[in-house]
């Protein structure tokens, strides 16, 4: 018989050692699923995790790692602090559209207007956009009890509605001929969110996320607030011992997912994509809550996580063009490893013991 | 030949032997003490009775026969019944519910509320079937429990501190009951540490320290100060308290009102009441009765009118806990973890928790972790809090130890007026009398101290003044020098009917 004890602590070798091993587990049994789909599982694996970074064509593929990574990285930066306070954000979908859309609205309206102070304002809109989304599940919590989880998540499907409206209508490009699709955003200059070095990919994105990164490690590890997150979600009544008031960590949370969410939005859309469309979105919002989980909600764990995360991106597409693989079987890859992560999360808290146990 | 038998049992835990060869014998129809401080090895030992625990060796004979439940359904069969100190029982069922739900085939709901009323008839243990266990006193739900054990017709009845929630009126019943019950045959097995009510109570006692049986006694011919000395292993420091002149009023509750903060909860009525400097006041009461949120109320958990609590000309009922600690108010819930600490973390964030304010813990908001880590480290020394280092998580630490680290955190931080809620419970003699110590010391040097306790020997021991909170009201606090035992039950009892004579007296 197999019993779990409880360690006294969680393990510190295991926090570490777990999301490597989901890693292995996803890796084999992602290779065998490639196998019964008859593909080669050796090279199946090599393609989707090595090839991005070590094949003959890794020069291009490099870049998109950064492009993909860095949005991943900035909302899951965000979402690791409501995930710690107990605050489950799963809507940062719509919060990322509804940033996208507010920024982009505010360099579409200065339209042909060039000025230095165009994109930063844009940054700010987009922060505001996603930031005025996830206070509605916010205030709805605080006021009412309603659960967060439901009410973010629903919110995705009305941001997506709201941005195909915007693609079709207000938004649209005058000069487009009727396509569906606003102006292209990086080609107008003082809006657009462009490579700062050549051929690097490279841009404010990135920038932004790295600064996340810092700023959520700092915050985490050495300020009071970084302190009562981590208490709030720990013991709530605790926190509240210690003074923390729950409905304003629960704003705070919700405020900082929301708005770092909206930023990635907008570096999106006014550089690699471009322009507000009806598919402007690709689910950076919920593959975030895989990246916030598999970096262990530590910030340096969620900046390596992201770069896994857009490796298996990038990798899927090429094994989904070199390979035929079916573009399901990606994804279906990437939940697993959310799935065996939270699987052998078991091991941190609890040890395996074999043979009969039986006391209490 | 005995009831049951116990022949050197042993059961060792990674890094402790928690029973270590422990013989004893209970015979039928006797009250017998179980003693012995925190980590004893009391619990082990009546969970390998109960079939909770396998033990690594020795053996059980009941009535003569091998007796090894692999699982407690094994030992009730036997007639081996235990009433737990914590009560597992749904608050929204109504009490035959919740008995039938406990049984193996229960019969139809109407049996059982007869079988019920039958049993509490029969031993004097006042309890409607029908009621909702949600509005019963702590004293009624133990009844459910007991009599719940009753019906099973046990010949080992197994009590784990069970006088802990009762007012002196109801241990006086469940004494009743219980000494009719082994005139009846049954044998009890009774853990307490109130030394005073086994002397009333019990035939024989049974002493455990580190796991080992070190004495037996009739407790009818010792003196607690004998079998608390036997059970500690060394002899009793009693705590100080030097006489003093009250000094200027501290804190002041002037008709203090809460509703209940959940379905639960107990609403608090218009309390008022005045401590000074120097002055400890004991609030007595059973649990359930509006001490959490009083002392929710006067940490500031639970915001009230900002006039409702004053600490010298300030009004402070509006204010958040940080703003009162920065005025000199600390305090120390009951639920050590999850409330008091966070289990997770370790002691140095533990330490920080509370101590951030007064203590200057943090500057501009960033953390000063070797000036935390410097302040566990000291709360550790003075209060003998036994762990391997300050990065231990709170969790890792037994009870009673956790308990000094929350009190003596409170403590050091010099506080104007300090409020505790049960300083020392599950805390073994000594640990409680360096606590209690700790507690008259701050009053001595000037602070006003709050203790509220169930424990009436421990209120009697430190208290200046004494009142007593009774469903949410408080009655007018009255010098504890001189109470009698009698007096004090009537305060806790509480009867709606004394309250004109509240105001009166």
């Amino acid at each position: 018989m197999i019993t779990l004890e409880k360690r006294a602590g969680p393990s510190k070798v295991w926090a570490f050692a777990t999301p490597l091993l989901a890693v292995a587990l996803t890796m084999i049994v992602g290779g065998i699923l490639f196998a019964v789909l008859g593909k080669d599982p050796f090279e199946t694996i090599r393609t989707i995790f090595l090839d991005p970074l070590f094949s003959e064509f890794a020069w291009f593929y490099r870049p998109q790692l950064l492009i993909k990574g860095a949005p991943l990285v900035l909302i899951a930066i965000g979402l690791s602090f409501g995930f710690r306070a107990g605050v489950w954000n799963i809507g940062a979908e719509g919060q990322y559209i509804m940033g996208a859309i507010c920024g982009a609205a505010v360099g579409l309206a200065l339209y042909p207007m060039e000025s230095r102070l165009i994109f930063p304002l844009m940054v700010l809109a987009g922060a505001f956009g996603g930031w005025a989304w996830a206070m509605v599940p916010g205030i709805l919590r605080v006021k009412f009890g309603t659960n967060e989880i439901l009410v973010s998540l629903m919110l995705v499907y009305v941001a997506e509605q709201m941005l195909a409206s915007m693609a079709l209508g207000a938004m649209r490009n005058p000069e487009g001929m009727g396509f569906p699709g606003s102006r292209n955003l990086a080609q107008y200059p003082s809006a657009a969110n462009l490579e700062l070095i050549k051929d690097s990919g490279m841009h404010w994105g990135i920038v932004a996320a790295l600064i996340a990164v810092i700023f959520a490690y700092v915050t985490l590890s050495r300020h009071i607030f970084g302190f009562q997150v981590r208490l709030t979600g720990q013991s709530p009544r605790a926190a509240k011992f210690a003074s923390v008031n729950p409905a304003r960590m629960i704003l705070i949370c919700l405020g900082i997912s929301g708005a770092l969410a909206g930023m990635a939005g907008l570096f999106e859309v006014a550089g690699p994509a471009g322009q507000i469309s009806i598919d402007f979105n690709v689910g950076y919002g919920f593959t975030a809550i895989i990246v916030a989980f598999l970096g262990r909600l530590h910030p340096i764990g969620i900046l390596l996580a992201g770069g896994l995360m857009a490796l298996t991106y990038i990798g899927g597409e090429i094994a989904q063009s070199n390979l035929g693989l079916p573009g399901a079987a990606i994804q279906l890859l990437q939940g697993m490893l959310l799935f065996f992560l939270l699987a052998v999360d078991v091991l941190t808290n609890y040890r395996i013991k074999f043979g009969k146990g039986g006391t209490v | 030949m005995s009831l049951l038998s116990l022949q050197g049992l042993t059961k060792a835990y990674p890094g402790v032997v928690a029973n270590d060869n422990v013989s004893f014998e209970i015979e039928r129809g006797e009250i017998h003490a179980l003693l012995g401080e925190n980590g004893a090895g009391k619990s082990t030992l009546v969970k390998t009775i109960y079939g909770l625990v396998k033990p690594d060796a020795g053996s059980m004979l009941l009535e003569g026969a091998a007796f090894a439940p692999p699982e407690p359904r094994a030992a009730r069969s036997a007639g081996v019944a235990m009433v737990f100190q914590h009560f597992s029982l749904f608050d929204a069922l109504n009490v035959a519910e919740n008995i039938a739900l406990g049984m193996e085939n229960p019969p139809p709901l109407q049996d059982v509320s007869e079988r019920v009323r039958a049993v509490s008839d029969q031993y004097g243990l006042p309890l409607d079937p029908s009621r909702v266990v949600g509005d019963l006193s702590a004293g009624e739900r133990q009844r459910v429990e007991i009599i719940r054990c009753l019906l099973q017709d046990p010949k080992l009845l197994i009590m784990d501190e069970p006088t802990s929630v009762l007012t002196p009126q109801e241990v006086t019943i469940l004494f009743e009951t219980l000494r009719k019950l082994a005139a009846e045959g049954t044998a009890i097995l009774y853990i307490s540490h109130k030394l005073e009510e086994i002397r009333a109570l019990c035939d024989r006692a049974t002493v455990l320290r580190m796991g080992r049986v070190v004495g037996a006694c009739d407790p009818r011919q010792t003196s607690a100060r004998e079998m608390a000395e036997l059970m500690v292993g060394a002899v009793l420091q009693v705590p100080e308290k030097p006489e003093k002149p009250a000094g200027d009023v501290a804190l002041t509750l002037t008709g203090l009102s809460a509703p209940a903060p959940h379905e639960f909860g107990t609403a608090l009525r218009d309390i008022s009441l005045t401590v000074r400097r120097g002055e400890v006041l004991g609030v007595g009461g059973v649990a359930g009765n509006g001490q959490d949120e009083l002392v929710a109320a006067l940490s500031g958990e639970m915001p009230v009118g900002a006039s409702m609590v004053r600490m010298g000309n300030e009004n402070i009922g509006h204010l958040p806990p940080n703003a009162r600690r920065a005025l000199g108010l600390c305090a120390a819930p009951e639920e050590r973890n999850g409330h008091a600490a966070a289990p997770d973390m370790t002691l140095i964030e533990n330490a920080l928790l509370t101590g951030n304010v007064r203590k200057g813990l943090s500057s501009r908001g960033f953390i000063k972790w070797d000036r935390a880590r410097d302040f566990a480290a000291e709360i550790i020394e003075k209060f003998d809090v036994r762990t391997p280092s300050a990065n231990n998580t709170a969790r890792s630490l037994s009870g009673g130890n956790l308990q000094k680290f929350v009190i003596g955190r409170e403590i050091m931080q010099d506080p104007d007026v300090l409020i505790i809620n049960q300083p020392t419970w599950g805390v073994d003699a000594s640990a409680a009398a360096a606590i209690r110590q700790a507690i008259l010391d701050l009053a001595a040097d000037g602070a006003a101290v709050i203790v509220i306790s169930q424990d009436l020997d421990e209120l009697m021991e430190i208290a200046d003044r004494f009142a007593a909170l009774n469903e949410g009201r408080m009655s007018d606090p009255r010098p504890a020098k001189g109470l009698t035992i009698d007096e004090i039950g009537l305060m806790l009892g509480g009867s709606h009917d004394m309250e004109v004579s509240h105001v009166d007296a």
